[in-house]
């Protein structure tokens, strides 16, 4: 959606300081996969609060029932959210058979 | 060589099409409109126009087929009126969003209900904000020469927008009119090739039509409007190039003895070869009237309207559409808007009449010019007056 010349001369711009002058035509998109990019994680209420001493590294369901497909296991084998992802729609919660997983409220 | 020929002026846009050679014709059959999608329906069948002919289910569809066709990089072209133009409503704003070059005819006719198929320009008027540009014709000729410059003014990479074509239905469309046509390699060479710098393609893909969140909508939604501001320079650029390629003119506001005259007319599509009778007359009489005719409806010519009445005392606007329950006729509204806080600017009267067909004769025009002199006189508690109505 942003422009090339934006992208590469002033990397530093963050998302709030683009003007209209650094858009495509349309708001085209001409990179692929550049919705990776977008922050879905600031429509979060809540957050999910792994417990790493209940989680079984050889259990996967969260990371499977996980809509945004933002739970990932770390090098213990642990889960674990990307919250620059993570909508905080508690699925993870409810399927966890060990209760591992607790929702906190944003402050 | 130009040929002259006798020809319903529905035709002549079809064959106008068959000029510019589109790619895409999808569209749906709508009176008074019919005759050019059936003709360009048998242009395709006989193999005189290599298009794709694509007879969809509603003009809900057509403008959806449209836009993907446009996307891919294709000349596309379809055709409406009235209910099938507001039935297209939600997507005509995808078409300019994406900036997509469509060419539509609008063989404009009345809304329902109650149902009727005559003409006037509140099918045009509804679509006002879609971001369109919208070019207004008084005859057959000006049809064709426009659909011609539409295509060239849409599809100019500066510009990248949708056009449509507004011409009357019944009044212009069902009418047999000398037309000149250019030579097909005439019209090859004023308008090139579509080659848009995006299109949908496998090998680089794009995504278009994307999600815009609040926090760039605001922007994208400006620079759609700069771009459809800009695209004046480029359309008074292509009008100047076929002046001087075929001979005709055509401006954004047009003047009929309308410098210097202290009253003036104002009038769109084809009443407007009416009232240039009646304004003759008029002087003729040794009336100071002149008129002024607005083509160029968006993006809206504020320059050129104010140079054009800068010299008259009073303005009298016919709408062929109301806006109900709002300030008069959209067009005489947007007129009194433009002309606000100058420093010498005309009292402009709102007229709306012609409505779903009803004739206006030379002499109704005359009547309108003389209550409209009076109404600037004396005043009006009423927003606008509603010309003709059986009281």
């Amino acid at each position: 959606m942003v422009k090339k010349e934006t992208k590469t001369a002033e990397k530093a711009k963050k998302e709030e300081e683009l003007t209209w002058k650094d858009f495509e035509l349309g708001c085209l998109i001409t990179e692929p996969g550049s919705s990776a990019r977008f922050r879905t994680g600031d429509w979060r209420s809540r957050r999910p609060i792994f417990d790493k001493t209940r989680c079984n590294p050889k259990c996967s369901l969260c990371v499977t029932y996980c809509p945004e497909g933002c739970i990932v296991k770390n090098a213990e084998g642990k889960a674990e959210a990307d919250l620059y992802f993570c909508k905080g729609c508690g699925i993870c919660v409810e399927e966890c058979r060990r209760q591992a997983i607790a929702m906190e409220e944003e402050k | 060589m130009a040929k002259r020929v006798g020809i319903e002026v529905s035709v002549a846009v079809a064959d106008a099409v068959k000029l510019v050679n589109a790619d895409i014709v999808a569209a749906y059959p709508i009176t008074p409109q019919t005759h050019i999608v059936e003709h360009l329906a048998d242009l395709v069948a006989d193999g005189e126009l290599d298009a794709e002919f694509v007879p969809v289910e509603s003009e809900h569809s057509a403008m959806s087929v449209c836009c993907g066709s446009s996307a891919a990089g294709a000349r596309t072209y379809t055709a409406t009126a009235s209910q099938g133009l507001v039935l297209m409503h939600e997507v005509l704003f995808v078409a300019s969003s994406m900036h997509l070059p469509i060419i539509m005819t609008v063989a404009n006719r009345a809304l329902s209900a109650p149902i009727n198929i005559w003409g006037d320009h509140s099918d045009a008027m509804a679509v006002r904000d879609s971001g369109w540009i919208q070019i207004f014709v008084e005859n057959g000729q000006e049809a064709v020469d426009n659909t011609i410059c539409a295509f060239r003014m849409g599809e100019d990479n500066r510009v990248l927008l949708p056009v449509m074509v507004h011409l009357d239905g019944f009044a212009l469309t069902h009418m047999i009119e000398p037309i000149i046509f250019p030579e097909h390699s005439e019209v090859d060479k004023f308008l090139p090739p579509y080659n848009p710098p995006v299109s949908l393609n496998p090998a680089k893909p794009v995504t278009m039509g994307a999600l815009g969140p609040p926090n760039i909508y605001t922007e994208a939604k400006y620079a759609q409007d700069v771009k459809l501001r800009e695209s004046k320079k480029v359309i008074l650029e292509v009008w100047k190039d076929f002046d001087n390629t075929f001979g005709r003119s055509y401006l954004p506001v047009e003047k009929h003895h309308s410098d210097g005259a202290k009253v003036l007319l104002m009038t769109m599509g084809s009443f407007s070869e009416t009232a240039m009778v009646a304004v003759d007359n008029m002087r003729a009489d040794g009336k100071d009237v002149g008129l002024i005719k607005l083509r160029l409806w968006r993006p809206f010519p504020f320059e050129e309207l104010r140079e054009a009445v800068k010299d008259a005392d009073v303005l009298i606007v016919l709408d062929r559409a109301i806006s109900f329950g709002g300030p008069g006729g959209p067009v005489f509204s947007e007129i009194r808007a433009a002309l606000y806080g100058l420093d010498k600017a005309p009292k402009v009267v709102g007229f709306v009449g012609g409505l779903g067909g009803r004739d206006i004769s030379t002499s109704g025009f005359e009547e309108m010019v003389t209550k409209g002199i009076e109404i600037a006189h004396t005043g009006s508690v009423k927003e606008y007056e509603m010309f003709g109505v059986r009281e």
